[in-house]
């Protein structure tokens, strides 16, 4: 009689867990929180369509026509002129350090060539390593070169404009010259992957002792909080170590993702990517009171890498405030050095401004971590 | 401060929120004494025995563990102590050598293997060595954990609760061991709810509510406790529980076997009331020496 489907029974199961899930603040955050962070990173942060992209012009003509050309990118609304120069290597030095995305070159005689009716090049260079991120730009210049000079020529030269543009423009898409996907998504795989599973591995490594108990035999004995730490998190860089392996075998003999740069410099930014984000999983099992929070922290975390890293969606189409919190994160960090040092063959003084935010990041999340550890039950 | 005191503190308080888990607490142990400390569940033992080790902060109180302060010198008190805590605690996914290896470590002995070996052999677990912690029975796990907590030949023992749950035979050969370690110079303060076990103690402690209550060996405690018992032997002795409770002198009665105890300070009420129970048929009365559990019995309903 007892075995007959009661609802009795379901109801007071459903009860128990209402119960349980009201008394757990972190769940409770977690059901308002994850949607909300969801919707408003989507929905306000991430953009297919970037517009204002960092570029950078080597002009090299005093021309009405370079100007002409200089204010009709401006006016297109994707390019933002950050800079402007009169040396070509300065702008691609920009471009190598990733500081823009585009390099526009105005040639000398820029304007004396199109007044003799002799089309120049206008030459652009375009940082192909985020494939996502200068799609929609570079579709764009076509336009902006049949219409940019067409209020200027005037007069006699008004034929100039009824004909094919009055100058040519040249694509030139730098350090992924074909565009490949693969390319740029497989390194910033490299940096989802990692801090998936590093910020796992340690999330659990306080909160488990707590669970079974053992945590306080660990506080009983004679063990530093420094030491407890840098002993929990040092086995998990040998995890890391292994992945990054894994992740990069795959990307080269799979994906054929092209290695041009130093592998030794990539492994000094992998092992103190890795192990920042062991920092932050520590950090978390230092507040989280059992294994289901720690892995709700994580959850936290790992929304705005992948949103907001640039790894998703072009880091430079986002609003400013997104881009803040991206730029907090390590992956952010570390995307832009793995694409550097994997496509553009950069060196340590071009990865330098990537790298100290990935240390400062480490140290800080590391300090949070230390002053949070408690040696005592209170 | 005399040196002869192994654990030497006064005024010990903890509060949790409002509840105050310790009032006032004052103990003094002198060396190589094994003292039991007794109350019932919730009474501050474990909070009491957290603090001597430096793993709870004092609210208030002072004094000294091993001649180191409780207060400034919990992280020198950690490497004199050996704690054993209430639940078992140690990593039961590691064999007991590795468990007893790593403990090593920690406290960084010299001889790591000889010791590990040396306390193996001691608690003759040189056997089980390789077997996993978390698939001992309790009593092995409670020797691996003495074991555990011995290797760094602590001058002091705290053990909380170490025989909860444990069979009669690995009772008897643990406080064996204690005993032995007790001749060797070794200071105890163990927690227990067993009788048998304070008996074995040279002094106990009782506490409740927080406070210590009770202070002696068993015979003082139990003297202190100016208690009168009687005995009510015979078949229907059980009929006369209802009837008994809550008359004058009687603070407490109930049953141990088929016996009906009552006891009382008030002896002179106590026995009137008792009187008349001896003209019953096939009932005996006589009295007897109050044990601990009658005392501490009384001293918790006292409390209510």
């Amino acid at each position: 009689m007892s075995n007959t489907f009661s609802f009795a029974r379901v109801y007071a199961i459903l009860l128990k867990e209402f119960l349980q899930m009201r008394r757990d603040r972190i769940t409770l955050a977690m059901i308002v929180g994850v949607p909300l962070m969801q919707l408003f990173l989507f929905g306000f942060a991430i953009n297919f369509n970037p517009k204002a992209l960092p570029t950078v012009i080597s002009v090299d003509d005093p021309g009405v026509f370079a100007r002409a050309v200089i204010v009709a990118l401006e006016n297109s609304s994707y390019f933002n002129i950050v800079k402007e120069t009169h040396s070509p290597q300065e702008a691609r030095r920009l471009l190598q350090e990733g500081k823009v995305l585009f390099a526009v070159e105005i040639p000398e005689n820029f304007t004396r060539d199109i007044v003799r009716g002799n089309p120049p090049d206008l030459l652009i260079e375009a940082d192909a390593t985020d494939t996502a991120a200068g799609s929609y730009a570079i579709a764009a210049l076509t336009g902006i070169a049949s219409t940019a000079l067409r209020d200027d020529l005037k007069g006699p030269l008004a034929t100039r404009a009824q004909t094919a543009p009055p100058f040519n423009t040249v694509t030139h898409l730098l350090y992924n010259p074909e565009s490949v996907t693969q390319y740029s998504i497989v390194p910033g795989l490299l940096a989802v992957i990692l801090t998936m599973t590093m910020v796992l591995m340690t999330c659990l490594a306080l909160t488990r002792e707590r669970e079974r108990g053992t945590y306080e035999n660990l506080l009983a004995m004679p063990a530093s909080p420094v030491e407890i730490m840098l002993g929990k998190i040092a086995p998990n860089i040998a995890v890391g170590a292994i992945q990054s392996a894994i992740i990069l075998i795959v990307a080269k003999f799979v994906f054929g993702v092209p290695m041009i740069g130093s592998l030794l410099l990539l492994s000094v930014a992998l092992a103190l990517y890795i192990v920042a984000n062991l920092a932050v999983g520590y950090t978390f099992s230092t507040v989280a009171e059992n294994q289901l929070q720690a892995m709700q922290m994580m959850v936290f975390f790992l929304l705005p890498t992948i949103l907001l890293s640039g790894f998703a969606f072009p880091f430079d189409g986002m609003p400013g405030w997104a881009q803040w919190i991206g730029e907090a994160l390590p992956a952010t960090h570390f995307l832009r050095i793995v694409r550097g040092i994997l496509l553009k063959d950069n060196g340590f003084p071009e990865i330098w401004p990537d790298l100290w935010p990935l240390i400062l990041f480490m140290f800080v999340v590391m300090g949070i971590a230390l002053a949070r550890f408690r040696r005592t039950l209170d | 401060m005399a040196s002869d005191l192994a654990i030497d503190v006064r005024g010990l308080t903890k509060h949790f929120g409002k509840k105050v888990a310790v009032d006032h607490v004052d103990i003094a142990v002198p060396q190589g004494e094994v003292w039991g400390f007794l109350g019932p569940n919730g009474s501050g033992k474990t909070t009491t025995i957290r603090m001597l080790c430096g793993l709870l902060h004092p609210d208030d109180g002072r004094g000294t563990c091993l001649g180191l302060d409780v207060i400034t010198q919990s992280e020198q008190i950690k490497r004199e102590v050996g704690y054993m805590t209430q639940k078992f605690s140690f990593w039961e996914d590691l064999s007991i050598r590795e468990n007893l290896e790593f403990v090593a470590r920690l406290y960084g002995l010299p001889d790591r293997e000889a010791k590990v070996d040396h306390t193996l052999q001691r608690l003759g677990l040189v056997k089980r060595q390789k077997q996993l912690a978390g698939e001992l029975s309790g009593g092995w796990k409670q020797r691996m954990a003495l074991a555990a907590c011995m290797l760094h030949e602590p001058k002091l023992l705290l053990l909380d609760e170490p025989t909860a749950g444990v069979d009669p035979k690995a009772r008897r050969d643990f406080w064996e061991e204690i005993h032995a370690l007790s001749e060797e110079g070794l200071t105890v303060l163990v927690s227990t709810h067993y009788m048998d076990e304070a008996e074995r103690c040279d002094r106990i402690v009782y506490i409740l509510n927080g406070k210590l209550i009770a202070k002696g060996t068993v015979n003082e405690v139990i003297a202190q406790s100016g208690l009168t018992t009687f005995v009510l032997e015979g078949e229907h002795v059980r009929r006369f529980l209802q009837k008994i409770q809550g008359q004058p002198g009687v603070d407490y009665a109930g049953f141990f076997g088929a016996a009906l105890r009552v006891s009382g300070r008030d002896r002179i009420a106590l026995e009137k009331t008792i009187a008349p129970y001896k003209n019953e048929a096939g009932v005996t009365v006589s009295e007897t020496k109050p044990n601990l559990e009658d005392v501490f019995i009384h001293l918790q309903e006292d409390a209510k």
